[in-house]
């Protein structure tokens, strides 16, 4: 097609062959669906059996009903990354006591409701705009590095791709390789595609392994050169921006469940906690077979944030003892040998009245 | 208040012991990171290699449960008495003697490094930090950071300063007391694995528990039946007429508790409280029950 364009019919846009690529994938994706799709069944009854782990939830923004529901609906683990918290931090000590808070409270907030709660460390690209702060931050950084239920660096990545952002990732890639940690890449909101492209670049580069790292919050632009690439692709189901239920399904059916990840992203703005949840019961109604889900729901945020060793399937299976003692009260929200409380907890809206 | 200083020489036994124990529970390849790590704390490492030390320990050591005898317990009081290392597991017990090898005959180097530690903590380090205050040198400078972990809104740090240690009833002066065991049952905590409360209870606290008590009951809630071992002994008329309305409206384990409560702390005002004979028989029944059946605290939490 060299020196040739094609033109899109129905909008009159110029149609490169990478988009024309895709829009061949897209066809032959639905065309399949029509073949395999069931027909959408009514809801199953009951609770999902699934055990799901939302692998991107900022659940500091989120209310304690966020956490009960999700613990009904199946998640049995969340993964806080560190970012910004909609407003600059003017200094590095406050940076400081989130890093604390999200390896200590959190944590114990998370298992008054049975959910095991891991976070990742790291600057985030916004604020490595903020020079001096920075500095600080990465010097902060190998201190929370070696914490318990740290599972990887994260979000690392770009904001508007500056020479600071630039910086930062390359210094904490490096930091990454040091201490043996998977990284959690923050794609950046505009000039997504783009920006993507160049964070891969940059992780070979520095030769890390992309087996080892997650690019997050992709879409129908991103999935084939991050697959490609041999990278984890995590897609954020965040109502208007982001990603939605219905096309993630498409996703998943069209690309296959393997290294592909679903999270909620769910913070301080319009999100919704149960979006793993929701994504999980869309494909099954859509006829996604369940080790599918599984792997998407699951099993794939497991393996690759399970791989420093922090996170670790027994955790929720079969607490050690000391946790069932002291963090999970031994008597009020997991004994030993049960399994997580994932099943109905008993209240309705009214039961949330102060009497 | 009766502290407990630890010399060099029980340091060193202790560091003996809390091996021992260790090496029972951890692989062969895990023991000698240990033994390493200990050394290297020892005489070269610093803050950083320490964090490092206490943070990946868990991932190193496993966190199964310590496999203690009771001999192994009465060597390590007659070193430090009334420590109580029966519910600590392995990395915890690791954890603590990292701290304790760190220290290099500073005290107050060693104070301020356990202070800014314990800021950062994880949940898991707080919780191994604070269980290891009855053996850490320079423990008289390490009661504000225990006080602050008593402010968490964490219970499992509350607890792991306040239960089975002897390090509150040692360093904490009274107010700092009163408050810890008024917490303990505000935030639905015991107060039996508290060491040394029955020596401790005073006037104050007496009120602070009545008061809190009486809260409970305007607010239809249930009230620990713990709360009356530490009203009896010092009771105003206030505290008197909470055990008697303790006694009169409350089941079986709450009239049991007011019942121990006396037959420990006041026996002799028994007949004045109970006027009414058909109480005060019930009293007297319910205390030969605590006896026959050995009924103690713990079961009435």
């Amino acid at each position: 097609m060299a020196g040739r364009e094609l033109a899109c019919p129905c909008c009159n846009g110029t149609l490169t062959p990478e988009k024309a690529a895709r829009l061949l994938d897209e066809i032959q994706r639905l065309t399949t669906m029509k073949e395999a799709q069931p027909g959408r069944g009514p809801v199953a009854a009951g609770a999902p059996t699934r055990m799901i782990i939302d692998p991107h939830a900022h659940m500091i923004s989120r209310t304690t009903d966020d956490y009960e529901a999700m613990a009904k609906a199946g998640v049995v683990a969340v993964i806080e990354p560190a970012f910004w918290l909609g407003q600059p931090r003017t200094n590095v000590g406050s940076y400081i006591d989130y890093f604390a808070m999200i390896s200590g409270f959190e944590r114990f907030r998370a298992g008054q409701f049975g959910i095991r709660h891991y976070c990742t460390i790291g600057l985030n690209p916004k604020e490595a705009n903020n020079e001096a702060l920075a500095e600080q931050v990465i010097d902060a950084l190998p201190h929370f590095l070696v914490k318990e239920g740290v599972v990887a660096m994260g979000e690392l990545g770009y904001d508007e791709q500056t020479s600071l952002e630039d910086r930062a990732l390359r210094l904490q890639i490096e930091l990454a390789k040091e201490y043996g940690l998977p990284i959690m890449i923050h794609t950046p909101h505009r000039d997504k595609r783009a920006g993507t492209l160049r964070t891969m670049d940059v992780l070979k580069e520095h030769d890390f392994d992309p087996t080892r790292c997650v690019i997050d919050h992709n879409n129908e632009e991103t999935i084939r050169e991050v697959l490609d690439r041999g990278y984890w692709c995590a897609f954020s189901i965040y109502p208007q921006t982001k990603m939605g239920s219905e096309r993630m399904s498409a996703l998943v059916e069209s690309y296959g469940p393997d290294r592909l990840i679903v999270n909620s992203a769910c913070d301080w703005g319009v999100s919704d906690p149960l979006a793993v949840a929701k994504t999980a019961r869309l494909m099954a109604q859509r006829g996604v077979g369940s080790d599918a889900i599984h792997k998407v729901v699951y099993g794939n945020a497991l393996a690759v944030y399970g791989l420093n060793g922090e996170m670790d399937e027994q955790h929720w299976l079969a607490p050690a003892a000391i946790d069932q003692r002291t963090l999970y009260e031994g008597n009020s929200v997991l004994r030993g040998g049960q399994t997580p409380r994932i099943e109905e907890p008993g209240r309705s809206a009214d039961d949330l009245q102060i009497v | 208040m009766q502290t407990t200083t630890l010399g060099a020489a029980a340091l060193e036994a202790i560091r003996g012991l809390f091996d021992d124990w260790i090496s029972r529970s951890v692989t062969v390849p895990a023991m000698e990171w240990y033994r390493r790590t200990i050394e290297e704390l020892r005489h070269v490492a610093d803050a950083t290699q320490l964090a490092m030390a206490i943070g990946t320990a868990p991932r190193r050591l496993g966190r199964s449960d310590l496999l203690l005898t009771a001999e192994d317990l009465e060597r390590v009081r007659t070193l430090r008495p009334n420590f109580d290392p029966q519910y600590l597991s392995v990395d915890q017990l690791a954890r603590i003697a990292f701290t304790v090898a760190s220290y290099r005959g500073d005290d107050g180097a060693f104070a301020s490094w356990f202070d800014k530690f314990c800021a950062t903590a994880g949940i898991n380090e707080l919780i191994a930090l604070c269980r290891g205050l009855p053996v850490y040198p320079a423990a008289t400078l390490l009661e504000p950071r225990a006080r602050e972990a008593v402010r968490s809104g964490m219970k499992p740090v509350f607890e792991a300063v306040v239960h089975y240690s002897p390090y509150p009833a040692e360093y904490f002066a009274e107010d700092a007391w009163n408050h810890m065991v008024v917490k303990a049952i505000f935030i639905g905590s015991s107060l039996w694995p508290i060491q040394s409360l029955d020596q401790r209870r005073n006037a104050h606290l007496a009120r602070m528990l009545v008061d809190l008590a009486l809260e409970r009951w305007a607010a239809g809630r249930p009230v620990s039946a713990e709360v009356w071992r530490c009203v009896a002994s010092h009771a105003d008329a206030a505290g008197d007429a909470a055990l008697v309305r303790a006694f009169e409206t409350g089941g079986d384990k709450d009239q049991l508790a007011v019942a121990l409560a006396l037959q420990q702390g006041a026996e002799d005002r028994v007949d004045l409280l109970f006027e009414k004979p058909g109480l005060r028989e019930k009293v007297r029944q319910l205390q030969s029950r605590l006896i026959s059946e050995r009924i103690g605290w713990e079961a009435l939490a």
